[in-house]
């Protein structure tokens, strides 16, 4: 449709900006959890997106086999699941965690599998949505001038994760637990001389982020469909988006959510399987910038550490050419 | 006066354990002659078992790294044998050709990934297998999620190509076996080690850990291809879904984790019991699948040092030990 508001060239490139933008809303929910987990507890649960699945297949089953409404199985199952967390950081990872580095992404992995593979043999290989209960919701759109359409539910995701983002953040600054988690994020042995009990925590921490990652698979069945190996998938885009904005930083997830969306629904202008790859690629630029930067930073600066670099290499290729004289 | 302590050697449990071992894989040679086309298949997928565990052991249990993404180099290796044979070279030297290239990628790999903190370092390799994944499903060759059969292969006599697959597969865990053994009873096991327990450390006594590193996930990368590779040849079919699957990381994790992270023969049972498992529960499906994550987890947290660590205890005399032991002269 021509439009003077916006060029007919220009706008398949507006609409999947703002729809990328609105799909980050949704990595953002799923990405701060892991953050949270990354910052305090140290380690990456593998299993953060099987957490996410196994929500969204408990508010399927409410509402679908018990008819609960759909806003009443979400806040049965929230709580549910952040126990879940809670009881899965007391029982498994402070075991683990006395074992070293290793045994944590160890127990996760193994954790991921025995998830999966369960909620497969429990609720079987159908793919489950829960675009149905949610009525005129999980379609309904508004159009922008210029013919760009926006989803209601996109929009009603992306509004979620700022809320989540952003009351995250007041927790974590003005409440007594929120104070603990971040000085056990930033020096756990500090902290604990300093009378904040870390392993409570930990083990918030780890709540949070299963409830939230509970959350953002609801909002995954609404959107679209899942199957119970829907959660590898979720884990890699949540991780992306952790290390695109950077770790620890709960605000940067959401730049980073929303940067993973804009270049995956750029890519999908292309065709549906560039979309993920231009998301990994994106993740894969990001981390090598960052590991250049790392590299400079240990050399004083990126100008100091090239000449160096170069001057090095000079030397070892003269005396080697010394050695053949 | 001081003592002059020297490294210690073999016992004798350790040289009786090397030559059953030798016998054993030699037997497995002569196997074919006799055995049913059936237990040939099985003793192959024994073997890439076996190759795998060894190959991820390394690499967790020397080197500290634990990759969820070895599936990266099985089903890139699956994909240059394609590739190559499609370009007319014939299907058995593709398959070693195949293995080979793949280091062209794992070398390149090696510089970045091991910048990484150490659980980056897993999952960063995770999207490499993934977008390694997608990028190969790009080519029309491999028609997307159907994948395709390596026809050449194929039409080769069926008996024979089991007997060189499994012929191939018993040289390669040989081959493994060995190179292990003398790499990590070198300096560079020594080495690895120190990493694995205390990365600053090790650096800071003038370990170019970086370096060690890089060599051990080589290494570790070609294994992984090798028994890629070897999976496809007896497999025949290539899906990048299966190959570039999360669950080839699942395998190796628990067959290493089960038998004992970072110890020599830990991945060798872990791998006997992963195929007596499978052939036992894999008619279960899911719920199988279920189960080797819940004993992973179990000896994650109750027995981190598997089966050869609940065997020999606290007594520290662990067969073929990569431990650096000081003996005192006698006297």
């Amino acid at each position: 449709m021509p439009d003077a508001f916006l060029p007919e060239l220009l706008q398949p490139l507006v609409q999947a900006l703002v729809q990328g933008t609105l799909l980050g809303g949704y990595y953002a929910i799923m990405a701060v959890g892991l953050s949270l987990m990354v910052g305090v507890v140290r380690f990456i649960n593998l299993a953060h997106g099987d957490m996410a699945v196994l929500g969204a297949l408990l508010v399927i089953t409410l509402t679908q086999g018990l008819g609960l409404p759909i806003f009443a199985a979400i806040l049965i199952m929230l709580p549910v699941m952040a126990l879940a967390g809670y009881g899965m950081h007391a029982l498994l990872f402070e075991r683990a965690m006395r074992g070293g580095f290793l045994l944590p992404i160890l127990v996760t992995i193994g954790l991921g599998a025995a998830l999966q593979n369960s909620m497969f043999g429990l609720w079987g290989s159908n793919t489950r949505s829960l675009g149905a209960d949610i009525g005129a919701l999980s379609w309904a759109s508004w159009t922008l001038p210029g013919g760009v359409l926006v989803g209601q539910l996109p929009v009603l995701v992306c509004l979620c994760a700022v809320l989540v983002i952003g009351s995250l953040h007041l927790v974590l600054r003005h409440t007594r637990l929120g104070r603990a988690i971040k000085a056990t994020s930033t020096d756990a042995e500090a902290a604990e001389l300093c009378g904040v009990d870390a392993r409570r925590a930990r083990r918030a921490a780890s709540a949070i982020a299963v409830g939230l990652a509970a959350l953002a698979g609801v909002f995954l069945a609404m959107r679209g469909q899942i199957t119970p190996y829907s959660g590898p998938a979720q884990l890699i885009f949540a991780f992306e988006a952790v290390v695109i904005g950077g770790l620890g930083s709960v605000w940067g997830t959401l730049v980073g959510g929303i940067v993973l969306g804009i270049s995956q629904s750029l890519g999908g202008l292309v065709s549906n399987q560039a979309s993920l790859l231009t998301g990994h690629l994106v993740f894969l630029a990001v981390l090598l910038l960052r590991l250049f930067r790392e590299w400079t930073a240990a050399h004083g600066g990126w100008r100091a550490s090239v000449r160096a670099w170069t001057t090095l290499h000079r030397g070892r290729f003269a005396r080697r050419k010394g050695e053949k004289a | 006066m001081t003592t002059r302590y020297r490294l210690g050697g073999l016992s004798r449990l350790d040289t009786t354990l090397m030559a059953a071992g030798a016998v054993l894989l030699a037997l497995l040679l002569v196997l074919p002659l006799v055995a049913s086309p059936l237990v040939v298949d099985k003793l192959t997928l024994l073997m890439i078992y076996v190759l795998l565990a060894v190959s991820w052991n390394l690499l967790a249990g020397f080197a500290g790294l634990v990759s969820v993404g070895q599936q990266t180099f099985v089903g890139l290796s699956g994909y240059f044998v394609l590739r190559l044979v499609e370009a007319g070279i014939a299907p058995l030297p593709a398959l070693a050709a195949g293995s080979a290239a793949v280091l062209v990628v794992a070398w390149p790999l090696s510089w970045i990934v091991l910048r990484l903190r150490a659980a980056e370092f897993a999952v960063a390799m995770w999207v490499i297998a993934e977008t390694i994944r997608s990028l190969v499903m790009f080519d029309p060759l491999v028609q997307g999620e159907t994948g395709r059969s390596l026809m050449t292969l194929n039409a080769m006599d069926a008996d024979l190509r089991r007997t060189i697959v499994l012929l191939a597969a018993v040289l390669a865990v040989s081959v493994a076996l060995v190179t292990s053994y003398r790499l990590l009873r070198g300096r560079l096991g020594g080495e690895s080690q120190a990493i694995r327990d205390d990365e600053e450390a090790a650096g800071s006594i003038g370990i170019d850990t970086l370096r060690v590193k890089r060599t051990i996930f080589l290494v570790s990368a070609l294994g992984c291809t090798v028994a890629g590779s070897l999976w496809l040849a007896s497999a025949i079919t290539y899906q990048p879904r299966t190959a570039f699957g999360i669950n080839w990381s699942v395998f190796m994790l628990f067959m290493v984790l089960v038998g004992g992270l970072g110890s020599f023969t830990g991945p060798v049972i872990g791998a006997l019991l992963l195929f007596a498992i499978q052939e036992v529960f894999g008619d279960y499906g899911s719920w199988y699948l279920a189960g080797l994550g819940v004993v992973a987890i179990l000896f994650a947290l109750y027995a981190p040092g598997g089966v050869v660590g609940l065997i020999t205890g606290r007594s520290l005399r662990e067969p073929l030990s990569m431990r650096k032991t000081l003996v005192a002269p006698r006297g």
